[in-house]
């Protein structure tokens, strides 16, 4: 039986009509994409092949001298490289036993005060709080305390010890929260039949929760160190600003010896750099889980 | 006692801004801070933005409601702001910069909004040569005096007869130190940085700001100030990179962490040097023998600023000789004009800090506009921050 031409013609009405709709609801989305996503991109792809004019900022050009330029700043990539990870594993470390405990282990009726205590913090500005530790590890803070009971002259804002810390405070919700639904979502019976097969406690950690719980880990990793790929503002503030990284060496750039093209070739470069980690950290955590995908990007 | 206009105001958000970093520099408690700046309090504040409490109207000249200013931390009496407000109903937006490299680059960004902003005296001419500064309106100046000016701090805001800026203070860098843990008298740059590598090791400061770190690095050495020699250079990065893992911080903002005790020793601008030392007499202020900066900061207004009448009746009032006086006084750093010098009390005026002997003077250099666009210095900073 074949299909009549109004029938045909409707289904296509029907068709467009869905697609429309579907145009209508990404519209606002894609807007915002365009506009402050996209365009921006494409602005600094533009002066990243420009020069630096004679007093500062930018002049059309044609050159790839900035990217060429890129081992300038080899020293401020490197620490980078290796913050975003380590404090995203120091997050992790400090995230998990508290998302277990959420999850798994605290009363249903504390469970969502408990939890709204984690996020509360942040509705007050990451640059508020830094301040406050500023002034918590600053003189007149714990070592003033340590001072009353006779040790003298600690020293602790200003340390790497302090970056540290500011980063797993400062972005310990963005772990925690990714894990706790990881978990939450744990069908309690798994844990049951792997006692019940004689799997020691630690086993069946390792071998169902842990690993069930992989793709909440690796979603509050991502996010973690994206973030940190760009922090600036705690090793400004707690590091004293002696410890440079990319963030630093951009802000610099930008504000300080106004070397707008450089600027954006590091800020492109920094781009393809995150994605790239990204879809390595992708690549891991689907290996690790099995099936489970975990999508960012 | 006088009674001010201003008594039984609620606090202003420039005051209380003030009282936040005083409380942050320590020189008030907590519960004085409170007590200042309570609930009730912010809640009038507030009423009074919304328009619900009245300000008084500037009758000649439609000035509008708000304007913002561009200057450096610590560096007015926030008084001065809202006695001003009071005259003209024109509230002023107060932004602080660490360097004039910033403001340079907001201002070459474009849109900065300011109607009035202070740069210091070596870029006045980079400014003009890209045609961001208006070429002032003197007619709008009254209370300006050129005759009244010290020519030796005024000279860089007029070229080729034009006027681009009238000056604020001027002053001196050096480095202040707290004598109670550094013992040892210091009198140069020299010193300074051997001190930051033995007895000051993990407690000194330098500036986040290449022309003064650099330039009392080349110091150490006896070059200039403002060296763009590669060779000479090379040397003040080998010194620079040498004393970095001893240091606390590399940050302008000093104050804080002076006050705090975490810090021992900074580089230090005059006026700051004067506050910390009225705050805490211990902690004394140093003019390296070998030379180093004076410099003096200009007012100016940029060419796209959105207020310009604003602009130019504040900058004619801060002229007045009366109110400068007392940004002289919260400020500390010296004036340039004769007719405040006059009002000024006798002890701030024989105040070495703030007006140092000749011969501690004479081998100051003022910086040279080439240290703020060249490449060369730029990168250095970089690679000492990232070493």
């Amino acid at each position: 039986m074949s299909v009549g031409p109004e029938a045909a013609f409707s289904m296509r009405g029907n068709l467009l009509r869905k697609n429309l709709l579907t145009a209508l609801l990404l519209a606002p989305a894609t807007l915002w994409l365009v506009v402050f996503l996209v365009l921006p991109f494409v602005a600094i792809a533009i002066f990243s092949v420009g020069e630096r004019a004679p007093e500062g900022g930018y002049q059309a050009a044609f050159t790839l001298a900035q990217y060429a330029n890129l081992p300038a700043r080899a020293t401020a990539f490197w620490n980078t490289m290796v913050l975003a990870p380590v404090g995203a594993l120091a997050c992790l470390l400090v995230a998990y036993p508290v998302a277990y405990y959420l999850a798994l282990k605290a009363p249903e009726r504390w469970r969502l005060i408990l939890l709204a205590l984690v996020v509360i913090p942040f509705w007050t500005s990451l640059l508020m709080r830094t301040y406050a530790w500023m002034y918590v590890l600053g003189g007149r803070g714990i070592p003033a305390l340590l001072a009353l009971v006779g040790i003298e002259d600690v020293r602790l804002i200003n340390t790497p010890g302090a970056v540290l810390l500011g980063i797993v405070y400062g972005y310990l919700p963005l772990m925690i929260l990714p894990i706790y639904v990881s978990l939450e979502r744990l069908d309690r019976r798994l844990l049951e039949a792997s006692a019940d097969l004689g799997a020691t406690p630690l086993s069946t950690f390792l071998g169902v929760t842990l690993r069930l719980s992989l793709p909440g880990v690796m979603t509050g990793f991502s996010l973690v160190m994206i973030l940190l790929l760009g922090e600036y503002l705690i090793p400004t503030l707690l590091g004293g600003g002696k410890v440079f990284f990319i963030g630093n060496a951009l802000v610099d750039l930008f504000l300080q010896s106004r070397n707008w093209p450089f600027g954006s070739a590091i800020a492109i470069t920094l781009v393809l750099v995150s994605v790239v980690v990204l879809i390595a950290a992708n690549r891991i955590s689907t290996r690790l889980s099995g099936a489970r995908r975990v999508d960012l990007i | 006692m006088s009674k001010s206009y201003r008594d039984g105001l609620p606090i202003s958000p420039e005051k209380f801004v003030d009282q936040l970093m005083r409380l942050k520099r320590g020189s008030i408690g907590r519960r004085e801070f409170l007590g200042l700046t309570g609930l009730g309090v912010a809640t009038a504040v507030m009423a009074r933005e919304l328009g619900i409490m009245p300000t008084p109207a500037y009758a000649a000249e439609n000035l509008g409601d708000r304007m913002s200013i561009a200057t450096w931390p610590n560096y007015h009496d926030p008084a001065t702001f809202e006695s001003f407000k009071a005259e003209t109903g024109v509230a002023v937006e107060v932004n602080v910069f660490g360097s004039n490299e910033e403001m340079l680059a907001k201002l070459q960004a474009g849109a900065s909004g300011w109607s009035l902003f202070v740069p210091t005296n070596y870029t006045i001419s980079t400014y003009k040569k890209l045609g961001i500064i208006e070429a002032l309106d003197m007619a709008k100046l009254a209370n300006f005096d050129g005759t009244q000016e010290d020519p030796r701090f005024t000279s860089e805001g007029t070229i080729d007869g034009v006027t681009y800026a009238v000056p604020k203070n001027w002053g001196t860098t050096g480095f202040s130190i707290n004598t109670k843990k550094l013992t040892k008298p210091m009198t140069s740059w020299k010193e300074f940085w051997d001190t930051a590598m033995a007895e000051g090791d993990g407690r000194t400061m330098v500036h986040d700001y290449q022309l003064t770190t650099i330039g009392n690095a080349l110091k150490y050495y006896g070059y200039s100030f403002n060296s763009l020699k590669p060779d000479e250079l090379a040397k003040a990065e080998e010194l620079l990179l040498k004393v970095k893992p001893h240091l606390f911080a590399v940050s302008s903002d000093y104050q804080p962490s002076m006050r705090a005790g975490d810090a021992w020793m900074t580089m230090c601008w005059t006026n700051d040097g004067a506050q910390l030392n009225r705050g805490i007499p211990e902690i004394a202020y140093v003019l390296g023998k070998e030379g180093g900066e004076i410099w003096t900061d200009f007012y100016a207004i940029p060419k796209d600023a959105p207020n310009k009448p604003a602009g130019y009746a504040l900058l004619n009032y801060l002229m007045n000789p009366k109110v400068a006086v007392k940004e002289h006084l919260a400020n500390g750093a010296p004036s340039t004009d004769a007719r405040v010098n006059a009002l000024l009390p006798k002890e701030v005026l024989d105040n070495p800090i703030l007006y140092p002997a000749a011969d501690l003077l004479t081998p100051l250099e003022f910086g040279a506009a080439a240290t703020l666009t060249d490449p060369g210095r730029a990168e250095l900073m970089a690679r000492f921050k990232s070493a």
